[in-house]
């Protein structure tokens, strides 16, 4: 999915991620976390997995976690692509 | 007669080491005069006062946290320290908190050599655990630090004491004057075992002042000072109810446990430590109190308005009061006959002659961490980074017929039930239970307990299972990286070795 | 017996909440898409809502989803998105007719042919919110077999009714109304959110009301008030003790095979036979009263 516009999704409270996505030659992911220590690859395995599945290859991701779930990572970076990206065409089964 | 009559004296005494009478000002000077009979320790600065303890290079001093993040005593003593040029001192307050980070530069520029403490926190917490000084801190317990003085380790020169008032002959509170942090439960050892004692006074208040948490036979110098600290950051006793649905969960369920526990009779006795939860878990004990009629003989520790509450209801006979927790609980020592200031020596010192918290029945505590064991740590947050204090923890854990840890399963992301946790500083054999907002886990140790909770219906799992629980929602976190130095030396309260705390990899 | 209780309202968009809201242990959560979310928002919690449904985390509770009205330009993707995820209940907010519900049963149908789930396995629940619903009530709750039960909502319906929240008189009618309609169709009923979380006083006050009315259980706003309310719901000890010599002697009788049950010398009648099993079958699942 290509990325064509910057876009913003989450908040910085506890247990989510503020995600922002723009265009970019190739994907770049820039993490920040509160858990860094203890689950920063994990965080950018999951961001990874989710944008592959989108078919998202160039953007860049900044990411700026407060605790969050995998589940919440993963629902916000599929909302930040959605609302980025020129046209959304992801199946549900995608998603998950 | 003003000097001897050499007829009243023989030579032969001499070789024995007996000198004869000199006058009575010859010896002991201050009773030349009215003035220096009574005014003599009063100092005109702090600079005078340290002057006149005799403090060197690399001795010994100590201060009091009473006011914890709104002290102003311990950073305006050491910078005082650091004007006049010392080095290669050992800092033993009772504890440390974020508002001391001004700290680091004196531990950078060699003022500050060693320390002893129950914990830190903020930015100076941090700097230690990547490495600030040479030397590991040594983090002790409340009990624990009077127990260190005892057996001789941790010997101040010089303590230097905040109090809200203070007569010139050294008869001092903190329940009286302008910022008053209500006990002194952390100065009263110091006063008593430092080799010299300086009191910092907020108000010089005429001869004489009482109560005297701090007596005059114990004070060397009384020094007039600003401002000792601001009460309002005490803080640590919520005032009011939290309204976070968590936090009640949890308290409610640690108040269930009480009540089941087999510990909860007439005459049953409690110390519920500070914040939100504690406080909840007061109003829910509360409830359950009046219900089934009963009252609690006393409550020990850090006393809180909730607490004080309770006892001006009457459902708590005695407070044993080593550190007030806020305002409430402040003004309650200066009014209530009942609530009773006491040194950490009678509150946990395990080679005292007795301590208090010895006597405790149910107590509840914090934790950061606790393991497949109940071992605790309060010290370490999960990224390795010291964060927190000792205090009362191990001390009270040991002598309570129910010790009771409660916290959330997670935070944010962070598991509190761990395989192991990142450091001890209380072992989980003296830990009964744990209350969770997932759910209860019974120490093994505690089979009656356990068949106790699961007849009243309590949600009662092994500790394995809420730790595959919590995993299950976080996902594993990675071990911490850890370089070899070691910076901080978790001292049990019996002053063995609990644990060490290494240095954080960047 | 799957008790309906408790129904906790969560904001869909709320990422702290879902992640946690489960140690709440309501009977039912749901998740909204709907009035709590602002309309920038409502893509971000229809996804956040689709992976909570999908976590696991909620296993045990009753997963139900407030989607947006089908006539929203949201409604149809919230639909797509819950019902692929595996939501337990679909609740259709402004139910004013029978139709509402199937045109939503349509959809739902088409949705689990198209991603492989089980035709039939959505429920539905409808919330009336307002006079025309109210009055529809009857055809509302026989609309369709999918429905688990309808609720009654008082934000909308007040208004609708030209006055305003107050000691429970403005919902008098529309109350019993509601109730008696699930009780024909022989689904559960909910009655509305009480909104002041601080009054707990007033709340029991009304969980009290609405008990002895017949409702299943209430909307909730608050976590905090699943305890006070399942507390109230629970028969007391001496119901249970009661209810437990009812069934003796009932099962006695049946033993002797007599036709008259009696305890302690008065007849039984079966419908007291029948209210004692529900009170133990209450006891079993949420426990005595404190």
């Amino acid at each position: 999915m290509k990325i064509v516009r910057e876009a913003l999704a989450g908040t910085l409270e506890s247990s989510d991620l503020m995600v922002r996505i723009a265009p970019h030659p190739d994907l770049e992911i820039v993490l920040q976390s509160e858990v860094m220590r203890q689950f920063g690859a994990q965080i950018e395995a999951v961001a990874r997995d989710t944008l592959d599945k989108l078919g998202v290859t160039a953007a860049l991701v900044v990411i700026e976690d407060k605790g969050a779930l995998d589940c919440v990572i993963r629902a916000r970076l599929q909302t930040v692509v959605q609302r980025a990206a020129e046209e959304w065409t992801a199946e549900w089964s995608a998603l998950s | 007669m003003t000097t001897s009559d050499p007829r009243r004296f023989d030579a032969s005494l001499r070789a024995q080491g007996l000198d004869p009478f000199a006058g009575v000002a010859a010896r002991i000077a201050h009773v030349a005069s009215a003035e220096t009979r009574h005014e003599r320790k009063l100092c005109k600065s702090l600079e005078d006062a340290i002057r006149a303890s005799g403090l060197k290079n690399g001795m010994t001093i100590s201060l009091h946290h009473g006011f914890r993040e709104g002290d102003k005593t311990i950073n305006m003593v050491v910078a005082k320290l650091a004007e006049m040029g010392f080095r290669d001192l050992t800092l033993a307050p009772s504890s440390l908190l974020s508002c001391n980070a001004p700290l680091i530069e004196h531990i950078k520029s060699g003022v500050i050599r060693r320390i002893y403490t129950s914990g830190m926190r903020g930015k100076l917490a941090e700097a230690i655990s990547h490495g600030l000084m040479e030397e590991p801190i040594h983090v002790h317990s409340h009990g624990g630090r009077v127990h260190l003085m005892d057996r001789g380790e941790l010997n101040v020169d010089v303590a230097f004491l905040g109090v809200s008032t203070s007569d010139p002959f050294g008869n001092a509170n903190a329940v009286s004057g302008l910022s008053r942090c209500g006990s002194l439960g952390y100065a009263m050892v110091d006063a008593e075992r430092a080799r010299t004692v300086v009191l910092l006074a907020e108000a010089i208040v005429p001869f004489p002042n009482a109560p005297a948490s701090i007596r005059h036979d114990q004070v060397d110098y009384v020094v007039q000072v600003a401002q000792i600290g601001d009460p309002a950051k005490i803080s640590v006793g919520a005032t009011r109810m939290t309204s976070n649905p968590r936090e009640l969960l949890i308290s409610r369920l640690a108040a269930e446990v009480v009540e089941h526990s087999g510990w909860f009779e007439e005459g049953f006795s409690l110390q519920t430590g500070s914040g939100a939860s504690a406080t909840a878990v007061t109003r829910f004990l509360e409830d359950r109190m009046v219900r089934k009629g009963i009252k609690a003989s006393f409550a020990l520790g850090g006393i809180t308005g909730s607490i004080v509450d309770l006892h001006q209801k009457g459902l708590i006979g005695k407070l044993y009061d080593t550190q007030s927790f806020d305002s409430q609980a402040a003004e309650s020592l200066r009014v209530n006959p009942g609530h009773i200031e006491i040194s950490t020596n009678t509150y946990a010192n395990p080679t005292s002659k007795g301590a208090l918290s010895d006597w405790v029945d149910v107590v509840i505590l914090s934790a950061l961490e606790i393991d497949l064991d109940f071992n605790v740590n309060v010290i370490t947050g999960s990224d390795g980074v010291m964060r927190g204090a000792s205090g009362g923890h191990s001390d009270v854990a040991a002598g309570a017929n129910l010790p009771i840890v409660v916290a959330p399963l997670i935070r944010s992301r962070i598991p509190t039930v761990v395989e192991r946790v990142t450091t001890v500083v209380t072992p989980g054999e003296t830990i009964g239970v744990l209350v969770t907002d997932h759910g209860v886990a019974v120490n093994p140790r505690r089979p009656d307990l356990d068949a106790r909770l699961r007849e009243a219906g309590l949600p009662v799992f092994p500790i394995e299972e809420l730790h595959r629980r919590s995993l299950a929602i976080t996902g594993a976190p990675q071990p911490i990286p850890f370089l070899d130095k070691i910076v901080g030396v978790i001292r049990y309260r019996d002053g063995t070795v609990a644990d060490v705390v290494r240095q954080v990899a960047d | 017996m799957k008790l309906r209780r408790s129904m906790l309202f969560m904001p869909g968009s709320n990422a702290a909440m879902l992640s946690t809201a489960f140690v709440f242990k309501p009977d039912s959560v749901m998740f909204d898409l709907e009035d709590a979310v602002s309309l920038r928002e409502k893509d971000a919690a229809r996804m956040l809502t689709f992976h909570a449904l999908r976590s696991g985390l909620y296993d045990g509770i009753e997963t139900v989803v407030r989607i947006n009205p089908l006539s929203s330009p949201f409604g149809m993707a919230d639909l797509e998105a819950v019902v692929r995820a595996g939501v337990e209940v679909v609740r259709l907010p402004k139910t004013d007719s029978a139709d509402d519900v199937h045109r939503l049963e349509t959809e739902v149908e088409r949705i689990e042919r198209a991603c492989g789930r089980a035709v039939g396995s959505t429920r539905l629940m409808a919330a009336i919110e307002s006079a025309s619903g109210v009055i529809n009530a009857v055809s509302i709750a026989s609309a369709s077999k999918r429905l688990i039960g309808i609720a009654l909502a008082a934000f909308d319906y007040v208004m609708d009714m030209q006055t305003e929240r107050g000691d429970g008189t403005e919902l008098y009618y529309a109350r019993c109304a509601v109730l008696h309609a699930a009780r024909c169709a022989r689904i559960d009923a909910f009655d509305v959110v009480f909104p002041d979380v601080n009054d707990d006083a007033g709340f029991l006050k009304e969980v009290d009301l609405i008990r002895r009315l017949g409702f299943n259980g209430k909307s909730l706003i608050n976590p905090r008030q699943i305890e006070l309310l399942h507390n109230a719901y629970a028969p007391t000890v001496e119901e249970v003790d009661y209810a437990r010599r009812v069934v003796a002697a009932a099962e006695q009788a049946e033993t002797q095979g007599l036709g008259v049950i009696a305890l302690n010398g008065k007849m039984i009648d079966a419908p007291i036979v029948e209210h004692a099993r529900v009170v133990l079958r209450r006891a079993a699942a949420g426990g005595t009263r404190k």
